[in-house]
Order: structure tokens, then C-alpha cells, then sequence
């Protein structure tokens, strides 16, 4: 009982860690880290260019859902 | 050395920024419950925190690879660093209301005196509020030490960097007293967001197998597109709000 109280609450508190009030985050560096990780195989410079870029594309994204929230 | 010195400012920065919220609890704490609980609770904090670095990062080292580990690592600095830098460019540009901790201290010393003293010795509840507002705060600043300090595999390095911030604020709070509004809180926060999203790019990268060029070359220049794209947007959002004749929040 007491476990599984412990357990709610660190799973809750790595939630509010990584996915908090911005899930757009988490989910775009899971995404930029895969797309990341495949490209690097097939194309080393282009993925060179294109991870930096992407998460500076991820931030403005970010950045325009925080505006349209107020 | 580029990434030794970087890993050294970007704990020190990330630690010295926590560490001026956590420091704000704990005067409040002080001045309206006594000092002897406020202190006692901070010091038992600070020691579950330098307990969990070291249980934590030798464990760590040992059992997990380091490539898996510099590609879930790099994954934390960068989600951590982009939520950083999203609210110091939000704040920076008028869009959110920058940090208050005046108002927060205010808020703190309010809600402490409405809570009834439980005899003459040692204060629970002055003790318990340190000890979770030093605890909390200083989570961050474990996750940051484990992240970078693993990562660069100086983690002694990251943990005396942690360290050295919280005496500096500790001796600065002790100095400037109440006035913590007076620390430039979100310019720090802005810098070390800028460089906790340069490590997790680095290091997420390098774990997802990208060679970048220049090897720890490369820090110094992620830092800078990074940089400069941040001040863009900031000059930007702040141009826009103007245009649209919104105030700046408050």
C-alpha cells in the first residue's frame, strides 16, 4: 500500500519533471532524438546540420504555444 | 577544457538559480520562525541532496554505458534546458511576468506567521518548510549535476561547482538580506538554459551517433547559433508586443 503510494508519487513527480506543462517538449526532443539517431547512420553531416536546426525549430514551436496560451 | 570550463559555469549557474528561490523559503522561514529550524532544516536538505549524488552517480558510471547514458542524458539537459530558455525568453520579451521573489518572500512571511508555534524549543514547521524548499529546488540542481557531471565524466567537478553555488548565494543572501529581487534572475536562467540545450545537443547527439566536428569544438559554436537565436526571438517578441500595443506582464 504504502509502496504503491511511493511509487504514484515519483512517477508523478518525473512526469511533472519532464512533461510538466509543456508535453511539446518532451515529445519533440524524443522525436528529434530518433530522427537524430536514424539519420546518423545513412547521413552523418546532414543530421549534423539538421538535429541543431530542429530543436531550434522545436524552441520557436514551443515558444508560439506558450503566446497562444496567454 | 572548453567543455570543463562550460560544464563548471553551466552548474554553477543552474545551481546558483535554484538555490537564490530555495534561499527566498528559507529566510522566509527564518525571520518568522527562528533561524536555529530554518538552518537545521536547509543543512539535513542540502545533505539528502549530496547523499542522493553520491549513491546515484558512482551506480551510474558502473552499470550504465556511456553511450546510453550520454543519449538519455543529453535527452533530459535538452527537454530541462528548452523548458528553461522558453520561460526566460518569454519573460525576457514582456509575455510573462518576470520572477517576483520580493512577492514570493512577502507571500511566504504571510502565510508563516498564521501558523501557530508547538512549544518553546525547535520550530516543525519552520524546519519543514527549509528543509522542503531547499530539497525541491535543489532536485533540479542533483538532476543537473548527475546529468553533466556524468556525461563529461567530472562529476567531482559538477558536485564542488554545485557546491560553490550555494555557499555564494547563502553568503550573498546573508549580505543583501531581503532584497533578492535585486539578483538578475532570468538572465541566469536564460544563460544556463542556453547551455544545458548546448550540452544536451552535444551529448544527445554524440549518444545517437553524430560525430560532430571539432569534436569539444563544437560546444562553443552550438552555443553560439543558440545565443543568437535567442536574443532574435527575444527582439522579436518584444518588437510584436509592442506593435500590438499589449503591456508587459506584471
Amino acid at each position: 500500500m504504502r509502496l504503491g503510494r511511493w511509487l504514484r508519487v515519483f512517477g508523478r513527480f518525473w512526469w511533472e519533471f519532464i512533461v510538466g506543462d509543456t508535453p511539446e517538449v518532451a515529445a519533440g526532443v524524443a522525436l528529434i532524438v530518433l530522427a537524430g539517431w536514424l539519420l546518423a547512420r545513412t547521413a552523418q553531416t546532414a543530421a549534423v546540420v539538421a538535429v541543431p536546426l530542429a530543436i531550434i525549430a522545436l524552441l520557436v514551436a514551443s515558444l508560439l504555444r506558450g503566446l497562444r496560451a496567454g | 577544457m572548453t567543455g570543463t570550463v562550460l560544464v563548471a559555469l553551466a552548474v554553477f549557474g543552474a545551481s546558483a538559480v535554484e538555490m537564490v528561490e530555495a534561499l527566498t523559503i528559507v529566510m522566509a522561514s527564518g525571520f518568522t520562525r527562528g533561524w536555529r529550524s530554518a538552518l537545521e532544516g536547509s543543512a539535513v536538505a542540502v545533505l539528502c541532496l549530496a547523499v542522493l549524488v553520491a549513491a546515484l552517480g558512482p551506480a551510474l558510471i558502473h552499470y550504465v554505458p556511456l553511450n546510453v547514458l550520454r543519449l538519455v542524458v543529453g535527452s533530459l539537459l535538452l527537454v530541462l534546458g528548452l523548458q528553461w530558455l522558453r520561460k526566460a525568453v518569454l519573460r525576457a520579451s514582456g509575455y510573462k511576468a518576470k520572477h517576483d521573489e520580493d512577492a514570493i518572500y512577502r507571500r511566504e512571511v504571510d502565510r508563516l506567521k498564521g501558523v501557530s508555534r508547538s512549544g518553546s524549543g525547535r520550530d516543525a514547521t519552520g524546519f519543514v518548510i527549509s528543509f522542503k524548499g531547499v530539497f525541491l529546488e535543489g532536485m533540479e540542481v542533483v538532476m543537473i549535476v548527475l546529468t553533466l557531471g556524468l556525461s563529461s565524466g567530472q562529476l567531482g567537478l559538477a558536485t564542488v561547482s554545485a557546491g560553490a553555488a550555494v555557499l555564494v548565494v547563502g553568503a550573498v543572501g546573508v549580505v543583501v538580506a531581503r532584497q533578492l529581487s535585486e539578483v538578475p534572475e532570468n538572465a541566469m536562467k536564460m544563460g544556463v538554459g542556453l547551455m544545458l540545450v548546448t550540452f544536451g545537443t552535444f551529448w544527445g547527439g554524440e549518444g545517437a551517433g553524430l560525430r560532430w566536428p571539432g569534436a569539444d569544438l563544437a560546444l562553443p559554436g552550438l552555443l553560439v547559433l543558440y545565443g543568437v537565436t535567442t536574443w532574435a526571438l527575444v527582439s522579436l517578441l518584444t518588437r510584436s508586443r509592442r506593435q500590438l500595443g499589449i503591456a508587459e506582464a506584471a
